[in-house]
């Protein structure tokens, strides 16, 4: 069953240096407050998994809490280069990078393979890419049946998956709506689950359409974070901030402007967008 | 330029020439940046019916403004559904339901493969590039691919730094070898013209050139030595119609977004 704490008691209860640690939301509903806390709270050492790296792994990297990137598509998007995941990459600041680069299509199985307990996701994929050569996570497999050759990528098991809601009723179900991306299956598929919520509610109603529920005894942990995933939004409480996602370029191209918005935003305590 | 349309740019003729090649039974599944622009312009035109998906999971959606990301709320808002993101991939692409798929790249051989990863060594990349998203299995996926670029030596390279996403292959002839069955890339649209690959090379060749450009123009902007079909036409110019939509579009955009972003 699910537990209501603050941000501060479940990142330091559930978070840990070393982890596999996956923030989900595909552009939306994406957990900006709770990756400021694990900054705040300087855990290092971590392997960051997100399909789409964004802002908020652009921010963790640059404070030099992760030790490996697991990811897909690591861009600003519609903007461009994510600066800080750049510098770390290309120039080992402010410590070295390892990367394990998927497509969108392997991540996306590899969740769902999580979540299904399987120990790794088959499917067709990765023909005629280079990617296989620079990560020995992809292998091909044949077909029992048809000989098919198909790719073969592990199941992702993080050791605590955070992700952002809508709302959580009182005994703790949470509900997700609008573009839900890989949040259920991230969650399924990891050891511990914290969701952070921008209300609680008496109960879940059933209006409003294409809603994800999981059940309490899915998740570990509930925290009230309203605007809890600005600068990107929660379909029906706050749209996407696409000027602070075009501002963000010239913010984190430079090291020392990105450290003084990281102090005066996210070490202040601060909620953490413009 | 053309009297009839006034003066419009070259990006303008490459977003309307790229739209023209969509139709009202298309399936289409959006690249962001250039494609969009080509993908909603051709919905808003001559191909209502046109069903576009985003790798968010959003189904037959209609923004009134362009996306900055593949995940924008107008999206979902606009959309007949909304399927998860593991579900797009698995039942939608995976399962061979979409027609076209419309992408862009970071740089293009003479076949039609992509490089959206890095330019120099993978080790110690040169330039780190966001990398494949969705491209990799949509090259492969549906059942053909259309291209639109700018033109540029440097984009338009004789070999990519690394192969994000399979075209017809490093010689022209790989896709049958590796048991893909979809068409590949069959459409390039740049700046400058209109390219589609040479029946027994399949190799990119030019087979239309858009107004007032010339020839030595394609030849300097391509870092391979570009081939010109036997007959090659000029594109016809935008139409009023078409000028006038995709201004429009640009317009709501730049309002909706409180900022000029690019394509």
């Amino acid at each position: 069953m699910s537990e209501f704490v603050t941000l501060s008691e479940a990142v330091s209860r559930w978070v840990h240096a070393g982890d596999r640690v996956a923030l989900e939301g595909f552009t939306h509903l994406i957990p900006f407050a709770a990756g400021h806390e694990i900054i705040r709270q300087r855990i290092g050492d971590l392997t960051l998994i997100r399909m789409t790296p964004d802002l908020i792994f652009d921010q963790m990297i640059g404070a030099g809490c992760a030790r490996k990137l697991i990811f897909s598509w690591g861009g600003n998007p519609g903007v461009g280069s994510l600066h800080r995941l750049r510098d770390a990459v290309e120039r080992q600041w402010p410590r070295p990078l390892e990367i394990e680069e998927h497509s969108h299509s392997a991540m996306a199985h590899a969740y769902a393979a999580g979540a299904a307990g399987m120990p790794a996701a088959f499917f067709r994929g990765y023909r005629g890419s280079d990617l296989p050569k620079v990560n020995p996570n992809i292998k091909f497999i044949a077909c029992p049946f048809t000989g098919e050759s198909l790719a073969a990528v592990p199941a992702l098991r993080p050791d605590v998956t955070i992700v952002h809601a809508q709302k959580a009723d009182r005994r703790g179900n949470v509900r997700f709506e609008g573009i839900i991306g890989v949040q259920k299956e991230a969650v399924l598929a990891a050891r511990h689950a914290i969701v952070t919520v921008e209300e609680i509610v008496d109960r879940l109603s059933d209006e409003g359409s294409n809603d994800v529920i999981l059940p309490s005894w899915t998740i570990d942990a509930i925290v009230v974070a309203p605007g809890g995933a600005r600068p990107s939004y929660a379909h029906g409480y706050y749209q996407r901030d696409n000027a602070f996602y075009v501002a963000w370029d010239a913010i984190a191209r430079d090291r020392d402007t990105f450290q003084q918005w990281m102090d005066a935003h996210v070490h202040s305590g601060g909620k953490g967008s413009a | 330029m053309n009297a009839s349309s006034g003066t419009y740019t070259a990006t303008e003729m490459m977003t309307i020439a790229a739209a023209r090649a969509l139709t009202n039974r298309d399936v289409c599944f959006v690249g962001i940046g250039l494609p969009s622009a080509a993908c909603n312009l051709a919905r808003m035109t001559h191909a209502p019916d046109l069903a576009l998906l985003y790798e968010s999971g959003t189904l037959e959606t209609r923004p009134r403004v362009l996306p900055l990301s593949i995940g924008d709320g107008e999206l979902c808002e606009t959309a007949l559904t909304t399927v998860s993101v593991p579900e797009m991939f698995q039942y939608w692409l995976q399962g061979e339901r979409i027609t076209v798929g419309f992408l862009s790249g970071a740089q293009v051989d003479r076949f039609g493969n992509l490089n959206s990863t890095v330019i120099g060594d993978y080790a110690a990349p040169k330039v780190r590039l966001p990398g494949s998203g969705g491209a990799t299995e949509i090259a492969t996926g549906c059942q053909r691919i259309y291209l639109v670029m700018r033109h540029h030596p440097r984009t338009f390279v004789e070999r990519l730094s690394f192969q994000t996403s399979l075209g017809h292959g490093p010689t022209g002839r790989e896709r049958r070898a590796l048991g893909v069955r979809t068409a590949g890339p069959v459409l390039l649209v740049t700046d400058l013209c209109v390219m589609t690959p040479y029946a027994e090379t399949n190799e990119f060749e030019v087979v239309a050139l858009h107004p007032g450009v010339t020839r030595e123009q394609v030849i300097a902007a391509t870092g391979w030595p570009v081939q010109f079909a036997e007959r090659v036409d000029e594109t016809p110019a935008p139409t009023s119609v078409e000028l006038e939509a995709l201004r429009d579009l640009h317009a709501r955009t730049a309002a909706a977004h409180g900022a000029v972003v690019t394509e």
